[in-house]
This record gives C-alpha cells, sequence and structure tokens, in this order.
C-alpha cells in the first residue's frame, strides 16, 4: 500500500449549521452560515484560501451543476473551485479533494464546502432515484427507495442469524434510541426529542421492517472544513485536527449481479476500513477508537457497520447495542451528536457534519456531550445502496 | 394437416367480485342485482393485452425452442400501441428469430380470424410453426350491464405440422355484419343496444344457424362433437342455444362467466383449453366464435393429447386475490385515475435508449463469460466474478424463462406505486446470476426469503408526454 496521507493535514477551523427543515434559507444563506463560522473559527481571512472544493449532490433541485455556485456565493477572486458528487459520500469526497490538494503540496489552505437544500422537492424523503443511475438503468431498476434498500439489508441479516420480526426491530430500536438521547444535547440537530424503544416499534412502516423511527430524516444543511498543512496548522490554532487515515470504497456492482454477497453487510465498508486502519496504523479499532460518527441513514446501516468496522463480531453487534457499548458513556460513543438520525441527511453536507463532530470531540469543545479521553476519532459515510455503495472511512486524531 | 401443437393462457392474478360492482352502483341500477354473482378475472395496472399475451405465450412455449416459431399473429380489440406494431415489441420480449413474419390483427372477434390465417400458412407449406396469441383487456364504462360481464385474460397457441395434439379439421366464416358491441377510435368503452337485440338476433340465432349449416356442409351431426364450444353474454342465452341445438350437457364447457366473466377475443380459447384436458384421442371439438360475423373451426383430437402439455386451467384459476373494493378495480383497470403527487412524476424515458437496449430491457439478456460461465444481469463489458475478470468474453445469455428465489426484499410504503405497497427484493437465479426485481401480482404477507419466483413482462411505467410503455419484467411468486 501506498504511503497515504496520515499526519500530512490538519483540520484548523470548522461550521456547521443548524440542521433541519429550513424553509427561509437558501443554500447560500446556509452556506455562508457554516463558512463564516469556520472562518471565526480558524482564525483566517478569505484571502487566505488557495482553494476550494464544493459538494452538492441533487443539483435539480439544488443550486445546480458545477463549482459556479460556490465561487459566487463565495467570491474567492478567480480561485480554483471544484464541485464533487458521490451520492451520500458527497461531504467526504469534496473533504477528501481538499486533502489531497494540501498533501500535494498544491495549496496551503483549502476548504470542503457541502450543502444541501432537500426540503425543495414537495415531498418527504429523497428524490425518486428511477434516472438519477442514467438513462438506462431507468427502465431496469426496480422501484427503489433508500429506505427501501436499506430494508432489504434488515431482511437478509435477520434471516441470516435467525432473529425473529419483533426481535430484530428491538435491537434496531435501541440504536435510534440512543442516537436520539445524544441529539437532545444537540443545538444544531434537527430534531431533539428523547424516544423510547416502545415509540420506535409502534412507529408506521416505512419500509419493512424499517419504521418512522429506523429513518434518518431529510432535512437542510451545510457544513465547512479548512485545512491546511500538518507542519504549519499549530500556526493557525492550538489544537488542530489531524487526519490519520482517508479512504474510499466503490462498489463494482457484485453486490446485485453476482451471487456471492449474503445481503448482511456493505462490501465498500469493510474494505475502506481495512485501508484506513492501514493508512492510520491501527491494529485493533475495538481498543483504539475513542468515537465514532457512522452513516445511520437507518438503524439497521449502523448496525451493520459496527460489525463491517471490525468493532462487533458478525451477527454479534446486537449484543454490544444492549451493552451499552455505543453509549455516550460507553466504551465506543457512537453519534455522539445525534446522528443523521437526529440531524436529517442534507446529502453533502453530511460527511463534513460527522467530521465537524469527531472535530470538536477530539479538542474537548462538545459540551455536554464531551466524550472523555478522546484520542481518535472515526467518521463513516456511505453513498448508494447496500447493494451498491461508495463508502469512505476517516479517521482523526488530536496529536 | 395443420393443428394445435401446445396452448396455454394466462388468467390475471385479481378477481373482482360482482357483489362489489352491484355494492358501488346498485344504488342508481337496481335491476342488476340478478347479476351480481361470481367474480370477474381483471389485469392489473401493469398488465395490457400486450404483456398478458406475451406471459400466456412464454408459458405456451415452454420447452419449444421459442426460435422455430417463423410467425407470430397477434388479436386483440385492445392494442396498447396503434403505432407501432405491438408484435414488434411481443417479438423481442419472446426472443423469436428477427425474420419472423408478425402479424397485428385487430378487432372483434379477431383470435379465430388468426387461427384461421396460422392454419393456412401451416396447411400451404409457407409456416412450420405459428405462434397465435390474442388477449383482451375490455373495459365496460361505470354503471353499464357490461361491468358485470367483461374480463381480462390471454391465450397463446403453437400451430404446426408436426406433433400435434388436436388437428384443424375444418375452418368455415360466416360474415354477417351484425353490429353489436361497437367502439370506434374515439371510444373509451363500447357502446350497447338492447339487450335482446345482441342475445337474441345476436348470439342465439348467429351462433344456432351458422353451427346448423356447418355440420350440414360437413354432413355429420352435432352429437358426433365431443365439445361444442362459444360464448355469450349471459348464461340464459348459453343455455338457450344448447337447447336450440339439442346439445347435451357433456358437450358443453364451463363458459366461465361467473368465474373470469366474458374475455373477449381469447374467450373461446380458454374454454378450448378446458375441454383440451377432458380430451381422448380421436374426440371432435368445435370452436364456435361470434361478434359481427362467425368463425367455426373444428379439431380431431389426435393419440398424443395428454394433460402434461396442457395449462392446469382449474389452478390457473384458482390462483387469485379476490378484491371487493370496485374503486381499487376501477383504478387498476384505468376506469378511474387517481392524483400520483410529485413522487408519482414519470422522468423522461430515452426512446433512443429503449431501442439501443431493446434485447437488455424487452428480450432480458445478461451475458454470460466464456471463460468462467458466471451469468450476469445486465450485459457486462468485464466479468463480474473477482476471480476472473476477463474483458469482453461474454456470449448472451436470456434470464426470462429462468426461476429464481427471493434473496432478500422489502415492502415499501414510501415509494410511489400505482397499486401499493411496492414491493422489490433481489432474485437469485436458479441456474445462476442475480438481479433486483419488482415484486408483482403478490401479497406482502406471501414475502420470504427464498420464495421461488418466475419472470413475468410487465409495463412498468407510462412516459405519457413522449407517448412510451415502459415494458420490462417483474418477479411474480410461483404458486
Ligand atoms: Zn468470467
Amino acid at each position: 500500500m501506498s504511503e497515504g496521507i496520515k499526519d500530512k493535514v490538519a483540520i484548523i477551523g470548522m461550521g456547521c449549521t443548524k440542521f433541519g427543515e429550513r424553509w427561509d434559507k437558501s443554500e447560500e444563506d446556509l452556506i455562508i452560515e457554516a463558512y463564516t463560522e469556520a472562518l471565526d473559527d480558524a482564525g483566517i481571512e478569505p484571502r487566505d484560501i488557495d482553494a476550494a472544493w464544493f459538494g452538492s449532490c441533487f443539483d435539480e433541485i439544488n443550486v445546480g451543476k458545477s463549482s459556479l455556485p460556490l465561487a459566487t456565493t463565495l467570491k474567492l477572486g478567480f480561485k480554483p473551485v471544484t464541485r464533487v458528487e458521490n451520492f451520500c459520500a458527497t461531504g467526504t469526497e469534496a473533504f477528501r479533494g481538499a486533502c489531497y490538494a494540501v498533501a500535494s503540496g498544491a495549496c496551503d489552505i483549502a476548504i470542503a464546502v457541502g450543502a444541501e437544500k432537500l426540503k425543495d422537492t414537495g415531498f418527504g424523503g429523497l428524490p425518486e432515484f428511477s434516472s438519477v443511475l442514467g438513462t438506462k438503468n431507468r427502465f431496469i431498476f426496480p422501484n427503489i427507495t433508500a429506505p427501501g434498500a436499506f430494508a432489504m439489508l434488515a431482511t437478509a441479516y435477520f434471516e441470516k442469524y435467525g432473529l425473529s420480526y419483533e426481535e430484530g426491530k428491538s435491537i434496531l430500536a435501541k440504536v435510534s434510541v440512543k442516537s436520539h438521547k445524544n441529539g437532545l444535547l444537540n443545538k444544531k440537530a434537527h430534531l431533539r426529542k428523547e424516544i423510547t424503544v416502545d415509540d420506535v416499534l409502534k412507529a408506521p412502516i416505512i419500509a419493512s421492517p424499517l419504521g418512522l423511527f429506523d429513518c434518518s430524516g431529510v432535512s437542510d444543511g451545510a457544513a465547512v472544513a479548512i485545512i491546511t498543512r500538518a507542519d504549519i496548522a499549530k500556526e493557525y490554532t492550538k489544537n488542530p485536527i489531524f487526519v490519520k487515515a482517508l479512504q474510499i470504497s466503490v462498489s463494482d456492482g457484485a453486490e446485485y449481479m453476482h451471487n456471492k454477497w449474503d445481503g448482511t453487510t456493505i462490501p465498500t465498508t469493510v474494505n475502506a476500513a481495512k485501508r484506513a486502519y492501514v493508512e492510520a496504523g491501527i491494529k485493533n479499532p475495538r481498543s483504539e477508537i475513542d468515537l465514532m460518527e457512522l452513516h445511520d441513514c437507518f438503524s439497521i446501516t449502523e448496525l451493520v457497520t459496527y460489525e463491517d468496522l471490525g468493532i462487533s463480531e458478525r451477527g454479534r453487534a446486537g449484543e454490544d447495542v444492549e451493552s451499552g457499548f455505543f453509549d455516550l458513556d460507553g466504551k465506543i460513543p457512537s453519534q455522539t451528536d445525534g446522528g443523521l438520525k437526529c440531524f436529517g441527511h442534507p446529502i453533502a453536507a453530511s460527511g463534513l457534519r460527522m467530521i465537524y463532530e469527531v472535530y470538536k470531540q477530539l479538542q474537548g469543545k462538545a459540551g455536554k456531550r464531551q466524550v472523555k479521553n478522546a484520542h481518535v476519532g472515526l467518521t463513516h459515510n456511505i453513498g448508494g445502496f447496500p447493494a451498491m455503495s461508495i463508502t469512505s472511512v476517516a479517521i482523526f486524531g488530536n496529536d | 394437416m395443420s393443428g394445435i401443437v401446445a396452448i396455454d393462457c394466462h388468467i390475471p392474478f385479481y378477481r373482482i367480485s360482482k357483489k362489489a360492482i352491484f355494492d358501488a352502483w346498485g344504488w342508481f341500477d337496481s335491476s342488476k342485482v340478478g347479476s351480481a354473482k361470481g367474480e370477474l378475472a381483471f389485469a392489473n395496472y401493469d398488465e395490457d393485452s400486450l404483456t398478458m399475451g406475451v406471459n400466456a405465450a412464454l408459458s405456451c412455449l415452454g420447452r419449444l425452442n421459442s426460435k422455430s416459431i417463423d410467425r407470430l399473429y397477434f388479436a386483440t380489440a385492445t392494442s396498447p400501441y396503434v403505432e407501432p406494431k405491438n408484435t414488434a415489441i411481443m417479438s423481442a420480449a419472446l426472443d423469436l428469430n428477427e425474420d419472423v413474419v408478425s402479424v397485428d390483427m385487430g378487432g372483434l372477434i379477431s383470435s379465430s380470424s388468426a387461427l384461421i390465417a396460422a392454419n393456412d400458412a401451416v396447411e400451404s407449406g409457407l409456416s412450420k410453426m405459428t405462434l397465435v396469441c390474442s388477449a383482451d383487456k375490455r373495459n365496460a364504462k361505470p354503471a353499464d350491464g357490461l361491468e358485470y360481464l367483461f374480463g381480462h385474460a390471454a391465450f397463446a397457441m403453437v400451430v404446426g405440422e408436426n406433433d400435434t395434439i388436436a388437428d384443424i379439421e375444418h375452418v368455415f366464416s360466416y360474415s354477417g355484419g351484425f353490429l353489436g358491441y361497437r367502439r370506434t377510435q374515439e371510444d373509451e368503452y363500447p357502446k350497447s343496444w338492447e339487450e335482446r337485440w345482441i342475445r337474441d338476433e345476436g348470439y342465439l340465432n348467429h351462433i344456432v344457424k351458422s353451427v346448423n349449416k356447418t355440420v350440414e356442409k360437413m354432413g355429420v351431426s352435432l352429437s358426433d362433437f365431443s365439445k361444442v364450444i362459444y360464448a355469450c353474454p349471459d348464461k340464459r342465452t348459453y343455455s338457450a342455444i344448447a337447447k336450440k341445438l339439442r346439445i347435451s350437457s357433456e358437450q358443453l364447457e364451463d363458459p366461465l362467466l361467473d368465474k373470469i366473466g366474458y374475455t373477449g377475443n381469447p374467450h373461446t380459447f380458454v374454454m378450448l383449453e378446458n375441454a383440451l384436458r377432458k380430451a381422448k384421442p380421436n374426440d371432435k371439438i368445435m370452436l364456435v366464435n361470434f361478434s359481427s360475423g362467425v368463425d367455426i373451426v373444428t379439431f380431431d383430437v389426435t393419440e398424443r393429447i395428454d394433460k402434461n402439455r396442457l395449462p392446469d386451467i382449474d389452478k390457473l384459476l384458482d390462483t387469485k386475490q379476490i378484491i371487493d373494493n370496485y374503486t381499487k378495480f376501477a383504478n387498476l383497470c384505468g376506469k378511474i385515475e387517481q392524483e400520483k403527487g410529485p413522487r408519482g412524476e414519470v422522468a423522461k424515458s430515452a426512446v433512443s435508449v429503449l431501442w439501443r437496449e431493446r434485447k437488455t430491457i424487452l428480450g432480458l439478456y445478461g451475458s454470460k463469460c466464456k471463460k468462467c460461465g458466471t451469468k450476469v444481469y445486465p450485459p457486462q463489458h468485464v466479468c463480474i466474478n473477482p476471480s476472473c475478470g476477463a474483458i469482453d468474453e461474454m456470449e448472451d445469455y436470456r434470464f426470462a424463462e429462468d426461476t429464481g428465489k427471493l434473496f432478500t426484499y422489502t415492502v415499501d410504503n414510501l415509494a410511489f406505486e400505482h397499486n401499493p405497497p411496492a414491493m422489490y427484493g433481489i432474485v437469485d437465479f436458479d441456474n445462476g446470476g442475480r438481479y433486483w426485481f419488482d415484486i408483482t401480482d403478490c401479497s406482502p404477507e406471501e414475502l420470504r426469503v427464498g420464495m421461488p419466483v418466475k419472470m413475468s413482462f410487465r409495463k412498468k411505467f407510462y412516459d405519457k408526454p413522449r407517448g412510451l410503455y415502459g415494458y420490462f419484467w417483474k418477479a411474480v411468486p410461483i404458486r
């Protein structure tokens, strides 16, 4: 494996909007809200920025294509701006572009911006998928939605591990209950309400076996990261957060076109994690990682991810959930900010929102949610469906 | 000599109880209380005459090689496409040869015309095997008495020279010019006339006269026939005809009016399939088709008659879901349109993509790696098998006839679905290969991991602004 970017770049400032149904805010409003917070945090001026990476996913209901919307919003003076899109992993993809630019020496300071206005579609849930994967797939793809695609993961998981519908639902419920508890402590979260296992079990079914509280919400939001070279990071802030690993893995379609996949794991997570651990020098993730922000678009995704990341044994993530291993006071607190579950999922903003939480935690600035002695944090961001996915795993450290 | 080599039919999964129609419309026309018994078979929203015809033909072709078919005659009074030819799409879905002679036939009744034409082609030696296919999805206007009568179905038959189970003996046609049911290009629904006109002057007199004339021409007695098959709009006329022609109850075949309704073009052929199941070698069967004129075809059952070569109609009739909800029936039939909301909007489809990818989309062709044998849908350039990865070493492989098992699935309440809930899953084909499909003609309670499924040709969407039907394949349970 190549040398990687471990300890070559550091985050020196971040900003994140409040996520929610922000009917009165445009995407430009949201970008500026996150951007000004990040500039203040890093203590830099716009003129210090060498280049920007802009992530946005559903351009048809968003600001449109290309880098122009970000460039005209921020007015960086004809500097390079790049737009990236990689489904729900778009936010981390923008971050990756900025990191690689700094690591290569092409820039000293780069910013990554992710923003999405989902509440302008006129309906709940994400836009229809049939044509986002091309004009041919429109003729041959099933009538798939995000909850339905991930629900199939739950169907296969329950089947493989012999869980009855009720047993499976009850494990998943605890995943959501934990995240809501954390979200309650976070002013920037969209949904701030404690829920019970019973609430989850009684909620209407969206795509069986997933009910309303197994699904993340749909919201508007934006987040921004400012990155610089690790060796000069301390000139800007006394507590920069270092990138230890940044990997992505993209499915080649084998999951839904070849009979090998058993439907209870997301292979891109396994691949990206394996490479990220090597890059970061992590031998035993269960004992070396202090907190995680996972792509909990659905409760089942989070459950399966615990196993795919090698934290829990296959088929036994439920036991860790039951024992409180991932709770705020547990061994590896996860979704400490409330996760997608409480923030909702403005596609391109989510990956950067996860990094924002890990950044704040590792700086010791997470307030009531602060995880004690946090040194190593992991973010995990999935795009697509379990059967054809794009996953990024990033690892951060404060020393 | 030409005759029936194979025959099968497609009966839609749904039935409307006629009582539900009366419950909806009895307040308006209480005189129909006597009609409110039994059921009508009706097509799901994702079916039309073309798809039902394809599914009947798929069952009919069974073990026959579809490439041995040299002609395709499709008869319907309810063509989905006026332009282009429906048979062009059907040929692709059925994987027929590109040089097959394909003919669309219209009107009621054109199914027997198709059979007569097929007989001509085979008898004359121009055709070795002609596939005759017929389907109708006729809808009656809400509250019309015909609403208690019309059902939907399809049949398919291979007419050929060798290996016949019943030979075509005589063909007669009497073009009467009778004006019974009528529907113009501008009409959504058929128009009728006084019931007695259609019943007495139409069915009764026309059928009786032409049957008598046929028997006279053939120089035989009607009692020489083991079955005389004809269809009528009501049971009383059906019995009146039998009485006038002195047809015994043993010679009659169930007219199916209370089981599937009157299904138009395919109707007498569905009855014929039922008759063939009970037939013995050397039996004679007469098939009488009436609409504006009369077609009569007589068959001699051969010694190759075998139940295993015939569909189990009783099982097909029993495989059903009864709907007691008139609104749902009227909607799925297309008589009432629901507001679909923004999620129900159909994205723009590219006609040229459909044409370029017709083999993949309509023919359900994937590819099979020549190096390692791995099958994949849709077709790929690079082998999906991680331990192979061969580039451009593929041959065509068609999945349409393969059965499979549901590997995982969901019941999705968020997706816009015309007939909710949306159901879809990943299918592992029994001969290798995997792909995800919508699931149709299925109740959510039936779904389980490992459920056996087969492929059914369906109308996935209708892109109205661009005048395009999105035909594709869905998974249906094997029951
Ligand atoms: Zn191969």
